[in-house]
């Protein structure tokens, strides 16, 4: 009980985060096991959208590192999700006779996913880290762009001798019974399903164990003060660069996985799902969350994709509908007297609480 | 902010409970499912296969009170992968036993699996792409990328089957000497059409002296693609695409000067009812199309009335496809004594078994018949816009 009070207030949100992942599990696992009825309660909709969600929820928490905690604007970061979507699919293929454990073949995938968007995001981030503010959105723009039309061009084919990679053409002369896992702009046309729910709680768990740490700790303090003000951090001696370039490799390391278990939980894939419009669906996630605030980011990014689908009864007004509640959420969460009033419910409900401790008489 | 979200989405939700309160009681009808994109840059497919199916439900419906109903529903899903297998599964939940497919080929390969892992039967209309099927070797690498699943019928022609025809095509009529092309690489559709041309055309010793490319970002601008193919003295056009890029490009060479002969396959059907297009300049285009609003035959003409009193504009080989889809459907299922309070498994291996064997007569096609491997067998008609209208070319 005593460590409980004299935890900051930063622990307490994180040990609350974490609870409200595992909570939010533990309660859909069980709607979705045979033990209520059998098949689960929970309709093959949501069934089927649980891995994506989860994806979708890590490359929210990655992107409100960047934006968030280091104060950077990315536009491009859909395109570390598609490094890492491309790059784990391939090695899932590829490692199909190594590792027969889909468990375990799944983790190496997400690993060399996370790998393969590490070093993208250290190629792209020395260069482009010295830049600040609109410029480094737009550069991460182009990015982005530039990633699609990569692999949009990317050629991977399979057989007993092993991996085959062309660029622009496709001359790759397979051995009999090999196959094509890239086909250029047509991507990726089957994939052996490998992520589940489970994987994509566990990703949730792990993302946001690197993330409480990492701003936790001395670095991470280090980073804020650059997002602060960065004249007054660079000021007494913090690395700029240096500490940019951690949070910002770390964010694309964690989008690299997310992009991993996205691809594994799809039949099939291709550049363009990693455009432009869902590098900007990840940024609304974050700013919906709150800049900085992880939970937010866990809520707005899985009831964000929930919602269209949700919305299908209003059939020709789907759209729509969905873009007016999303205006309409932001204009209320930003609304002062709104604020205050939940604000002040807030203290009552603490005061009461409180009060009704008091009764109990609990002393220190 | 917490307590706001909670309180949005208690509004959805008990919203979505009200709306479900109208059509989840047993019908006693068979439920057909279609996904397709309703809204976004490719809506105008997927509303045309909607209206078509629509139709062909409606006169289902009228013509046997008493025999086998259909209900019919579609669901939008934005031309994208991830969406469609969404709109699939909420078709799954509503009940659905057989499934009208995905209209585009992208969300086709991705729905073909959940169905067939379902054991879900599987006519699409219109995703041509042999992915969607599985089990055809790839053209290009002589490979098969995707295992064939079993529960997957097209109603329209696989992709290399209407590539290679129209290769034939041109070398039997002789209508080009030097070929220019011009195709989309990131769609399905148009590179699987010209993988199996360009194979086809290296076989018949086709002169092709130009190809080149554009993608869904860059497909409004054409100006360095026909430069390409007017430098290289090309006098005939082969255009593997659906009609709106098509029609930019008509319009955008005909600005340049440059006019050869144009050579389009079935996604061309439809540009001489696209809003704001000067139809004069479609004048002379050749497609092979295996459906021509403008026939005298008497179904067609009938389907043609009832889809503009409805919708208001012509229908075109999208809407065509998906009418025959859900008569083939109608056909099999009432031959095989399928009824409506049958699993969508027992009808998926009554309808699998009946659609091999049988043959069927649509507005697309006389005699049709499918193979084992979920291709169907017709044959495309050449047709070439004069006066603005489509005419026979033989």
């Amino acid at each position: 009980m005593k460590t409980l009070k004299n935890m900051s207030k930063t622990s307490k949100t994180n040990f609350a985060t974490y609870g409200m992942v595992i909570v939010v599990f533990a309660v859909l696992q069980l709607l979705g096991s045979d033990l209520i009825q059998r098949g689960g309660v929970l309709s093959p909709t949501l069934k089927g959208q649980l891995v994506p969600i989860c994806a979708y929820v890590v490359m929210a928490l990655s992107l409100n590192l960047t934006v968030g905690v280091l104060g950077e604007l990315s536009l491009g970061h859909a395109g570390f999700m598609s490094v890492g979507a491309f790059s784990g699919t391939v090695a899932a293929t590829a490692l199909q006779n190594v590792i027969p454990s889909p468990g375990a073949r799944l983790l190496a995938a997400v690993v060399i996913g996370a790998v393969f968007a590490t070093v993208a995001g250290i190629l792209i981030g020395i260069p482009v880290l010295r830049l600040g503010g609109d410029y480094l959105a737009i550069v991460t723009l182009a990015f982005g762009q530039i990633i699609k039309s990569l692999i949009e061009n990317l050629y991977v084919g399979m057989d007993v001798n092993g991996l085959h990679f062309d660029f622009l053409e496709n001359k790759i002369a397979l051995a009999q019974g090999g196959k094509m896992i890239v086909n250029g702009p047509m991507g990726i046309p089957s994939i052996q399903k490998l992520s589940s729910f489970t994987a994509g709680f566990l990703l949730i768990m792990a993302a946001l164990f690197v993330i409480f740490n990492l701003t936790n700790s001395r670095s991470g303090r280090a980073i804020m003060a650059l997002r602060d003000n960065r004249i007054a951090a660079e000021s007494v001696g913090i690395n700029v660069t240096k500490y940019k370039l951690m949070a910002f490799v770390t964010s694309a390391a964690l989008a690299g996985a997310a992009g991993t278990l996205f691809a594994l939980g799809q039949n099939t894939l291709v550049a363009s799902k990693f455009d432009f419009n869902t590098s900007i669906l990840v940024l609304v996630f974050v700013v919906l969350g709150g800049l900085g605030r992880m939970w937010g980011s866990i809520i707005a990014a899985a009831a964000l994709t929930i919602l269209p689908e949700a919305l299908r009864q209003f059939a020709d007004y789907r759209m729509l509908t969905y873009a007016i509640m999303l205006i309409l959420v932001m204009l209320c969460t930003n609304n002062p007297t709104l604020k205050s009033f939940f604000s002040s419910l807030a203290a009552k409900v603490k005061g009461s609480a409180k009060k009704g401790k008091a009764k109990g008489g609990e002393g220190k | 902010m917490k307590k706001f979200l909670a309180l949005t989405m208690a509004a959805v939700m008990s919203v979505s409970l009200l709306a479900g309160c109208g059509g989840n009681k047993d019908s006693g009808k068979l439920k057909i499912g279609g996904a397709g994109p309703l809204t976004g840059g490719a809506a105008i497919y997927g509303n045309a296969a909607k209206n078509g199916a629509t139709i062909a439900a409606e006169e289902i419906n009228a013509a046997n009170p008493n025999g086998l109903q259909i209900e019919l529903r579609y669901e939008d899903d934005t031309h994208d992968p991830e969406k469609s297998v969404n709109a699939y599964n909420t078709l799954k939940g509503w009940g659905m036993q057989v499934f009208l497919g995905s209209v585009t080929s992208a969300p086709g390969v991705a729905t073909s699996v959940e169905a067939n892992a379902d054991h879900m039967f599987y006519l699409t209309p219109s995703a041509s792409s042999t992915d969607v099927l599985g089990g055809v070797v790839n053209p290009l690498t002589g490979t098969v990328d995707v295992e064939r699943k079993d529960t997957i019928f097209q109603m329209c022609f696989v992709d290399p089957n209407q590539g290679s025809a129209s290769a034939q095509y041109i070398f039997d009529q002789k209508l080009g000497d030097k070929i220019a092309v011009i195709y989309k690489n990131d769609d399905v559709y148009s590179t699987g059409v010209f993988n199996s041309f360009d194979a086809k055309a290296k076989e018949l010793g086709l002169n092709v002296v130009s190809v080149t490319t554009f993608t869904e970002d860059t497909q409004t601008d054409f100006s360095v693609q026909i430069n390409d193919a007017k430098a290289a003295g090309a006098d005939l056009l082969f255009l593997p695409m659906y009609y709106q890029p098509a029609s930019l490009i008509l319009a955008q060479s005909a600005a340049a000067g440059f006019a050869p002969k144009y050579f389009g396959i079935d996604g061309m059907d439809g540009i001489l009812t696209l809003e704001g297009f000067d139809t004069s300049l479609a004048e002379g285009v050749m497609l092979l199309t295996p459906f021509n609003a403008d026939s005298e035959d008497a179904a067609t003409k009938s389907f043609v009335e009832k889809y503009q009193a409805a919708y208001g504009d012509a229908p075109n080989q999208f809407a065509a496809d998906a009418y025959d889809c859900v008569y083939a459907i109608y056909q099999a299922a009432t031959k095989t004594g399928v009824t409506a309070d049958m699993s969508a498994s027992d009808i998926c291996d009554k309808l699998v078994a009946e659609f091999t064997s049988m043959t069927f007569n649509g507005l697309t096609g006389e005699g049709m018949t499918w193979a084992a491997d979920g291709t169907v067998t017709k044959s495309p008609k050449g047709m070439v816009i004069k006066d603005g209208a489509y005419v026979g070319m033989d």
